[in-house]
């Protein structure tokens, strides 16, 4: 009999993780059969993201692998990339102090003129997305708008050029596997993700070489300026890079294809969003609570930890489980409807303490001009599958694709 | 506009700073500067930024008193 | 008390009488509600007068947000000069009554005044708690005077000497003490603060006391003349020595006040003189005297944004309570920050009257860190520099009693965590 998590993480309940909560959340507080204990009542979740024995630094140590008899990849070419590998952790595994002082280099780079100035560039992306389908009556809404937008706008911001960004596809995939337990202690996903990592940390190398002689206005060459006693080493300088260019393809996809899938399966919200797109930032905040990008997030107790009539102990693997967070009614009133004007919407769908997610304002500026657009200009969308199929990961859970049936476009 | 932030509930996640630049500004690491009376004319940012805040920490209300309170503890 | 107020009187239109009225009408009482203030302004909040609106990067203007649908009557520019239990009636300076059938007095408190008056009507001799008290130190640091000197080592003198070293302005403090903020914040955080305050550019002095100041021909502050002999030139000096309760109007009128302030019990509910519960009155904010569950019921008066905004609500629960069964304690942590020379200070519990302090994440010389209080070998407060993040773990803490320091372990952590003995407060 499967635990209640595990049947989380099964791709059958993937299309609604929801209605296992109310079970999970009877206990805030839930060991597992494994050893990792489950946090999925809100309270729990906000105080233990403030909790400074909770360590983010929990990616499991590289495996020993089978011997393949090939000598040179298993005495050389794997422990060489595990080892490369584990330096390159990006800041979203690590603790303070060096977490810090990582994360206020990247928010440096990620400033406030750099991320609005970004508008206008995905307002014209959006545009010109939405003019492709015109003429179209079935649309995949996820290859066509919500996958293209938000990892246009990251290789624009990062200094990646266009012409590379088909490449980003599947590396980005592969290495979102870290962020699911039940994978990235697997030992074939372990060898899969150091040869990814192999060719993306190549690529970036590359990259960053080129911004060093000719420094250009994006993060990347922000990053990479400054002498070697200032800046980022290598390492870090290429696991940040892999963070946002990975972050950029896996997370505000979703938050996109999550928000058209709910307005069309509330369509007197649609409607509303099409005449008052002013109500866009309040029905986002609830998007984010109802349907988070990221589900969960997982970390490790570094001591005892007495909370909520349970002691989690040192050592122990922690599931931070936002979705089930985001709907606990001990929180939220009437948590399982979504309701644009909710008041005292604290949600946690971008997470919270040190590790609240850097790329909200931009998450939040890209799914406001998409959400605002594609309510104006597509006619009559339709959903062809409901629920649509959804990809793999439970963490960073979205559909993999979201067939439509339109009507046609508007005008822009 | 009027605007008041609980600043023993801020925790300097900046996200006012991001969506009304021209209202809140951090100074130093943790130190929230805002506008106490913004113009209504940018009604539109200073409620972006009370609903962006994580914590809930900004209240904001127009002139003409129509409530924008978002703070609702 | 059980029937249905239906006419409420809030005396004091500041953050705590404002947030009671808030309450009020989320409770759901639709009774005839009026806001007496001796001010003439709509409520508004302090803590940026002595920041960035008396440095002019804001608007000194700082009235509080106000939902629409208050329904509130104003009384405002009218001290209220008594209060008849009997006739369940507040009666202000101009004549008028205002009948209640619940009162709650929300006064707050004064600066106290420089005790020579001769020198404190001096044109150049400033104390800092009103909003017209920002915009005429305001304007005369836009002069920008040769040397302000603030009198008294507590959080607004260090907050204003922070802003006169942003404007360039140089700056002298004067603490009466050997150190600054000791008996709020214990003698280590006291010691940084005086460190930061030094390291930019104030002329710091401990141990100091003026003996008197000097005016020109036409009444303006010239300087001043310390005990040790020193003279300082200044012609701009604020008086910053902490504050006294506004209880004065309520002579009279049988309740149990005295200079800590108008006493109350748990719920929020004034005692009178006979130290029961009086009738319909309630108290809430800085005029408050409470006994503080988090320290075994001691009373205490707290001076602080947060504990206006949640006694208030608390007192505005009560007001509507049915019976004495509905009726909810206070039971606020206290809490505060402070802004100054670019780093955040924030303080939760009560740290007066601990006897021990830690420094348990980041490091001081960092100028990023969080400490904690001890007592009696509990945890019973929490400081935070540019950790705020850091802070609820701790409350909690504090909240459950946790033995001291709390938390051991974790990231961030001291490779050795010092734990230093705080003395006995000489207060």
């Amino acid at each position: 009999m499967s635990t209640l998590f595990e049947r989380f993480l099964d791709p059958t309940n993937r299309a609604d993780p929801y209605s296992l909560f109310a079970e999970l959340r009877r206990q805030p507080v839930c060991p597992q059969a494994d050893g990792t204990y489950v946090v999925g009542t809100h309270a729990e979740i906000d105080r233990l993201m403030h909790d400074p024995r909770i360590s983010s630094d929990d990616l499991p140590d590289p495996q020993h692998f089978r011997w393949t008899g090939r000598p040179i990849t298993d005495l050389i070419i794997r422990p060489v990339r595990a080892e490369i590998r584990k330096r390159h952790r990006p800041f979203i595994f690590r603790d303070p102090p060096d977490h810090d002082a990582l994360r206020s280099r990247v928010m440096r780079a990620l400033s406030v003129e750099r991320v609005r100035g970004m508008r206008a560039t995905t307002e014209r992306l959006t545009g010109e997305l939405i003019d492709k389908l015109s003429g179209q009556t079935r649309i995949d809404l996820v290859a066509a708008v919500s996958y293209p937008l938000p990892v246009t706008v990251i290789c624009h911001l990062l200094g990646v050029p266009p012409e590379d960004e088909a490449r980003f596809h599947g590396w980005a995939t592969q290495l979102a596997t870290a962020l699911e337990p039940n994978q990235r202690g697997d030992e074939e996903t372990q060898a899969k993700n150091e040869e990814t990592f192999g060719e993306i940390a190549d690529y970036i190398q590359d990259l960053v070489k080129a911004k060093r002689r000719e420094p250009q206005d994006d993060i990347l060459s922000d990053l990479a300026a400054g002498d070697e006693s200032q800046r980022m080493n290598d390492y870090d300088l290429i696991a940040t890079a892999v963070l946002l260019l990975v972050a950029g393809h896996e997370t505000t996809v979703n938050l996109i294809t999550n928000g058209v899938l709910t307005l069309l399966r509330f369509p007197e919200q649609l409607e509303r969003l099409r005449r008052e797109p002013e109500i866009a930032p309040r029905l986002i905040e609830e998007l984010l609570r109802y349907e988070p990008p990221v589900q969960y997030r997982t970390r490790l107790a570094l001591a005892d930890i007495p909370i909520a009539g349970t002691t989690i102990p040192e050592g122990a693997p922690v599931v931070l489980l936002i979705a089930s967070g985001n709907r606990d009614p001990a929180r939220f009133t009437d948590p399982d409807r979504f309701d644009p004007d909710r008041r005292d919407n604290r949600h946690l769908g971008f997470g919270g303490g040190l590790h609240y997610c850097v790329g909200a304002p931009l998450a939040r500026i890209e799914a406001e001009i998409a959400l605002v657009a594609l309510s104006r200009r597509l006619r009559e969308p339709r959903l062809l599958a409901d629920p649509p199929p959804y990809r793999q990961g439970a963490s960073l859970r979205g559909p993999s694709a979201l067939p439509l049936a339109i009507g046609g476009v508007e005008q822009s | 506009m009027r605007v008041v932030v609980d600043l023993n509930r801020c925790q300097a996640y900046a996200q006012c700073v991001y969506a009304a630049p021209r209202h809140f500004a951090l100074h130093g690491r943790e130190a929230l500067v805002y506008d106490t009376a913004p113009d209504d004319a940018d009604r539109a940012e200073i409620e972006r930024a009370a609903l962006a805040c994580p914590v809930r920490a900004i209240t904001a209300c127009a002139d003409d008193l129509a409530a924008l309170d978002e703070a609702g503890r | 008390m059980s029937e249905a107020p239906g006419r409420v009187v809030i005396v004091g239109a500041s953050l705590a009488g404002l947030s009671a009225a808030k309450a009020l009408r989320t409770e759901g009482f639709s009774g005839s509600l009026v806001l007496a203030g001796d001010e003439p302004h709509l409520p508004y909040d302090r803590p940026p007068l002595s920041k960035q609106a008396l440095r002019g990067l804001t608007s000194a203007d700082t009235t509080l947000p106000q939902p629409a649908d208050l329904d509130l009557e104003f009384r405002l520019g009218v001290p209220a000069t008594g209060l008849d239990r009997a006739e369940r009636t507040v009666i202000l300076a101009d004549g008028s009554r205002l009948a209640f059938d619940r009162c709650l007095v929300a006064t707050g408190a004064r600066a106290r005044p420089w005790p020579n008056s001769a020198e404190a009507a001096l044109d150049g001799v400033f104390t800092l708690r009103t909003r017209d008290d920002a915009e005429r130190i305001a304007a005369r640091l836009r002069d920008r005077p040769g040397r302000v000197v603030l009198v008294g080592g507590g959080f607004i003198s260090f907050e204003v000497a922070s802003v006169c070293r942003e404007m360039d302005i140089p700056v002298t403090v004067l603490v009466r003490d050997s150190l600054p903020l000791a008996g709020a914040v214990g003698a280590p955080l006291g010691s940084f603060v005086a460190e930061v305050a030094r390291g930019a550019g104030v002329d710091l002095r401990l141990d100091a006391a003026i003996a008197r100041m000097q005016g020109d021909a036409r009444g303006r502050l010239a300087g001043l003349v310390l005990e040790d002999g020193d003279r300082i030139e200044t012609a701009c000096l604020v008086v910053a020595i902490g504050a006294e309760r506004n209880t004065a109007w309520l002579d009279g009128a049988g309740l149990a006040t005295d200079r800590n302030g108008l006493r109350c019990d748990r719920f929020c509910r004034a005692l009178g003189a006979d130290g029961t519960p009086a009738d319909g009155i309630f108290a809430a904010g800085d005029v408050a005297h409470w006994p503080n569950p988090h320290d075994g019921g001691a009373l205490v008066a707290v001076e602080h944004w947060g504990n206006a905004v949640a006694q208030a609500r608390t007192a505005a629960r009560n007001m509507l309570a049915g019976d004495a069964a509905a009726l909810v304690p206070h039971d606020h942590l206290p809490d505060f920050w402070s802004q100054q020379f670019g780093l955040t200070i924030k303080l939760v519990g009560l740290a007066a009257g601990s006897d021990a302090f830690a420094v348990v994440r980041g490091s001081m010389e960092e100028r990023r860190f969080l400490a904690v209080f001890g007592k009696a070998g509990r945890t019973v407060a929490s400081a935070s520099v540019d950790s705020a993040r850091w802070l609820p773990a701790y409350r909690a803490a504090i909240l459950e009693g946790a033995p001291f320091p709390p938390l051991p372990g974790g990231v961030d952590a001291p490779a050795r965590v010092a734990m230093q003995s705080l003395e006995e407060p000489t207060r």
